[in-house]
């Protein structure tokens, strides 16, 4: 079944939007808000010991972190009341201050009506805004224009705009365990968790949620992708809830964990970019945020401690990974990586997401031209990383049933260890880095990507990195045969690695080594500038840009292919 | 779930295995819980419930024993495995399909397992990698759905445990509640039970020190002096430390109570199965005169093994354990061994802090 890519659109799991949790959720909205901004502020007084010194602290770095944002580091989607805000709460906290005689008790009362204004303007900030009504639309206008799009490309002639002939999911395909996600979906809440190479990620995953019959799911979107009013309206839609990654306080930070905890509990299925941004070197994600995750395993306790045991309240962990053969950010996100990493002098910040006009072009050229992408569903897990039945039951490695509130039981009863959590949350990353190997699918355009930059790597074995990404582009030349061979040696170890099932490969991966050499080199990078991989017209194999080639080779780390260079 | 029904009060605490130190730690348990113990061999079981005691080690009557796994996992939510790391896997497997996610276990095991591909083993395969070797409790979280795993190093030698005499010991675990019921089920008047979240790390100091502790006993069989221990514990201490470190244990662990204070008890002890080899070597024996008449085995013979095969595959030098492995698998003389250790160019103290 993995062989065959799924064609059909799915009937909705259910129905009625009315039964969508995330449209109970928006009518809901402002108890849910409500609720959120309580629990926060339970969270941040457990934290500080109900210490009012020790809130006093708290709420001071806040304010002082929030003032030096909004002077330096302003948005566009900021609100126009922020400095007013802040001062009120500064004000206020000079007035606590400043009467000595208040008893501890009061003291403690007085932070804490600062500290609920606080979570309160959070919470309402975070939460989304879905409507079903925008929903509906940018679904179709999603399908209807991208569709359109590639009908009259790949349909030559008059009237080819109107053609059908070409669906969306001819260029997106979606595979794997998909049957499974949406008879869970009906079951339990699920988490998804993608792999996150770029800002295309979110819609590409609304588009598949919507195309296998789900319901939206809620998701963290990076608040910078609101600044685009394009942007902004599909988020929107898509049931997004913001993430500002500028607010690093303990304030914001518990606010947000409660908002995705509470959702989780109401039932809502989410989405988590478990690697927290897109992957800057075009690795898959070896370390995991751990702090959403953490919500998951939270909500989970938290309906075993209600009492909720069967399979309503149980949260599936969901691996989903992303394949492409051309990342529009790629330029962009390697430089990151690689003055991040330290070595390269001159940071300069080009990110290809920041016009809508840029925007279009790049949609206009990927639906234009060939450049498929692939979306691998993996197996369902618990809270614990245990693979799950077809009644959302947890297995152990030898296929036992176990219950997953086990894990939180001690001295008999279910109880909250925030540090057991923590590991539990650190055990859970592990699995999710290990699911994403698996289920990882292999492009012709990884292959020789990645063959290529071990190639000159191992004839230039004493640089390291940095220099060998500044060696002259013009200095590399790979014989074809050399290279094809280098191909199948790797083809052949990913083979055996399939057979592990420790990783998989494309369809397109099925023909003879020429043939996908010959695809990988049409395809990688495509639409840069400054091709990764081409075949000059003396028949070797030369790169017009390294630091793109490693990005791309990037995405076969972890495997221990390197192994067959040295 | 069969725990629900009991209260804490009453709670029953399992050990796996009645070896010297499985029979001391029973023992210490049994002074403040219901202890069940397991053992594979009926007439074992049956001599500790008639007769509470087992090859001439007395344990506390109240101490019920059996051979029923399935039995001792439903009894007992916290379970103390304390089987040599030989027999290690093969009883956890044993124990697999009885285990649930809320079992606790702690482990006082002080040797290491192999994760071998197919048919192979030490033979056949020279060199090893860190991912196939694995320490006792990553062999429980491999073998079982248990997550909360913890385990127990120390200078813990069982003939001083069992006269009651005052010891210290680390609950080592990555779960803070593991630490802390191990803690109240072993604290004593003469027990002290320290903390640490490096269960890796503590983990490898015990099993680590079994080396330097042969090496310490070969080094009284030769009638050397107590500046030649000094020079060994020193040296296997620096030895430890990068061994630690790269096969993933912290530093802090090995100067701590598990590392340096077990290797300063284990080196000193003739009481110890390990120094005992390396003494008896030094006076002539082979390894397998020694082994042939030892009741229990010396972790430490294995773990020279497997240690000289990761160092294969790692650009570590470790001379000690190099020079031990040969003296005990390749008949190089003591006093060679002791020669080119003492021409080692140690030029450097501590470097390592």
């Amino acid at each position: 079944m993995e062989e065959k890519y799924i064609k059909h659109r799915y009937d909705p799991i259910l129905p009625s939007k009315d039964e969508w949790p995330v449209v109970k959720l928006a009518r809901e909205r402002k108890e849910f808000i409500k609720k959120v901004s309580d629990k926060s502020q339970e969270r941040i007084l457990n934290l500080t010991n109900h210490n009012p010194d020790i809130l006093k602290e708290e709420l001071e770095t806040t304010l002082y972190r929030e003032k030096l944002r909004v002077k330096q580091n302003p948005w566009v989607v900021d609100p126009d009341d922020e400095s007013s805000f802040w001062n009120k709460v500064k004000e206020s906290l000079l007035q606590v201050n400043s009467e000595s005689k208040l008893s501890k008790a009061d003291r403690l009362k007085e932070y804490q009506e600062v500290l609920q204004r606080i979570t309160s303007r959070y919470s309402e900030e975070i939460a989304s805004n879905f409507k079903h009504h925008h929903y509906k639309f940018t679904r179709s206008v999603v399908a209807f224009g991208f569709s359109r799009l590639l009908n009259a490309a790949r349909v030559k002639g008059f009237r080819s705009i109107f053609s059908n002939q070409y669906s969306l999911q001819d260029k997106i395909q979606i595979t794997g365990e998909t049957d499974q996600l949406r008879d869970l979906a009906t079951k339990g809440t699920v988490v998804m968790v993608p792999t996150h190479f770029s800002n295309l990620d979110s819609i590409l995953i609304g588009w598949t949620i919507s195309v296998l019959g789900l319901p939206p799911f809620i998701y963290g979107a990076g608040l910078n992708l609101f600044n685009i009013s394009i942007f902004a309206y599909f988020m929107d839609a898509l049931g997004a809830y913001k993430v500002d990654r500028r607010k690093k306080n303990l304030m914001y930070l518990e606010t947000l964990k409660t908002y995705s905890k509470e959702a989780i509990q109401f039932g809502c299925h989410s989405l988590f970019f478990p690697g927290g941004t897109r992957s800057r070197s075009g690795m898959i994600e070896s370390k995991l945020k751990l702090g959403l995750l953490s919500t998951a395993i939270e909500a989970q306790r938290a309906n075993y401690q209600k009492g909720i045991k069967d399979v309503s309240g149980k949260v599936f962990i969901v691996p989903v990974t992303i394949n492409y053969h051309f990342v529009l950010e790629a330029p962009s996100l390697i430089q990151d990586y690689l003055s991040i990493t330290g070595q390269e002098r001159y940071y300069k910040e080009n990110d290809e997401f920041s016009t809508s006009y840029k925007i279009s072009k790049f949609l206009v050229k990927f639906f234009t031209k060939g450049s498929d992408i692939s979306v691998s569903v993996g197996k369902a897990m618990d809270v614990l990383g245990n693979y799950v039945d077809e009644n959302g039951n947890s297995l152990d490695k030898q296929g036992r049933t176990i219950e997953t509130q086990d894990y939180f039981i001690s001295n008999g009863a279910v109880s909250v260890d925030s540090q057991r959590e923590e590991e539990y949350s650190n055990l859970l990353g592990k699995r999710i880095v290990e699911e994403f190997h698996k289920i990882n699918r292999v492009f012709s355009s990884h292959l020789v990507a990645f063959t290529a930059f071990e190639m000159i790597k191992s004839m230039n074995q004493k640089l390291d990195l940095f220099d060998l990404i500044r060696l002259p582009e013009e200095d590399i030349f790979l014989p074809y045969d050399e290279f094809k061979a280098a191909c199948q040696m790797v083809y052949d170890r990913i083979l055996e690695l399939k057979k592990e099932g420790l990783i998989n490969i494309a369809p397109h991966m099925k023909r003879g080594m020429d043939e996908i050499i010959a695809h990988g080199l049409s395809n990688v990078g495509m639409y840069h500038a400054k091709r990764p991989l081409i075949r000059n017209k003396d028949g070797f194999i030369v790169t017009e840009d390294m630091s793109l080639l490693y990005f791309y080779h990037n995405r076969l780390d972890g495997y221990g292919l390197e192994k067959l260079f040295q | 779930m069969g725990m629900d029904s009991k209260n804490s009060s009453n709670k029953k605490v399992g050990v796996v295995g009645v070896g010297s130190f499985g029979a001391a730690i029973a023992n210490m348990l049994a002074e403040k819980s219901n202890v069940i113990v397991y053992a594979r061999k009926p007439e074992v079981v049956e001599e500790i419930n008639e007769k509470h005691e087992t090859q001439g080690r007395k344990l506390n009557h109240s101490i019920i024993a059996t051979f029923d796994p399935e039995w001792i996992c439903e009894q007992c939510e916290v379970l103390f495995f304390v089987v040599p790391s030989s027999g290690f896997q093969e009883v956890v497997r044993n124990f697999a399909p009885f285990l649930h996610p809320y079992h606790l276990i702690i482990h006082g095991t002080k040797g290491l397992c192999l994760n071998l591909p197919g048919e192979h083993d030490l033979n056949s395969l020279r060199k090893i990698k860190r991912s196939q070797l694995l320490t006792m409790s990553e062999v429980i979280q491999k073998e079982t759905v248990v997550v909360r795993v913890g385990c127990l190093a120390g200078p813990n030698l069982s003939k001083e445990l069992s006269k009651g005499q005052p010891a210290a010991t680390v609950v080592a675990s990555k779960f803070n509640e593991v630490i802390l019921e191990g803690q109240r089920l072993l604290r004593s008047d003469k027990f002290q039970v320290y903390g640490n979240s490096d269960i890796i790390g503590v983990e490898l100091s015990g099993v680590l020190k079994n080396i330097i502790a042969i090496a310490s006993g070969a080094l009284a069989g030769l009638g050397l002096g107590e500046n030649a221990r000094g020079l060994l514990i020193s040296r296997g201490m620096v030895e430890m430390v990068h061994l630690s470190n790269a096969l993933g244990g912290g530093v802090r662990s090995v100067i701590g109570l598990a590392g340096i204070g077990d290797l300063v008890a284990t080196c000193n002890s003739v009481d110890s199965r390990n120094f005992t080899v390396g003494f008896r070597l030094a006076k002539g024996e082979t390894l397998e005169e020694i082994q042939s008449d030892m009741e229990e085995v010396a972790e430490g013979i294995n773990t020279v093994r497997i240690i000289k095969a990761f160092l294969e595959t790692s650009d570590l030098r470790a001379p000690i354990t190099e020079n031990l492995y040969r003296v005990l698998f390749e008949d190089l003389k003591i006093e060679d061994a002791l020669h080119f250790l003492m021409k080692y160019p140690f030029n450097v103290d501590v470097d390592f802090v």
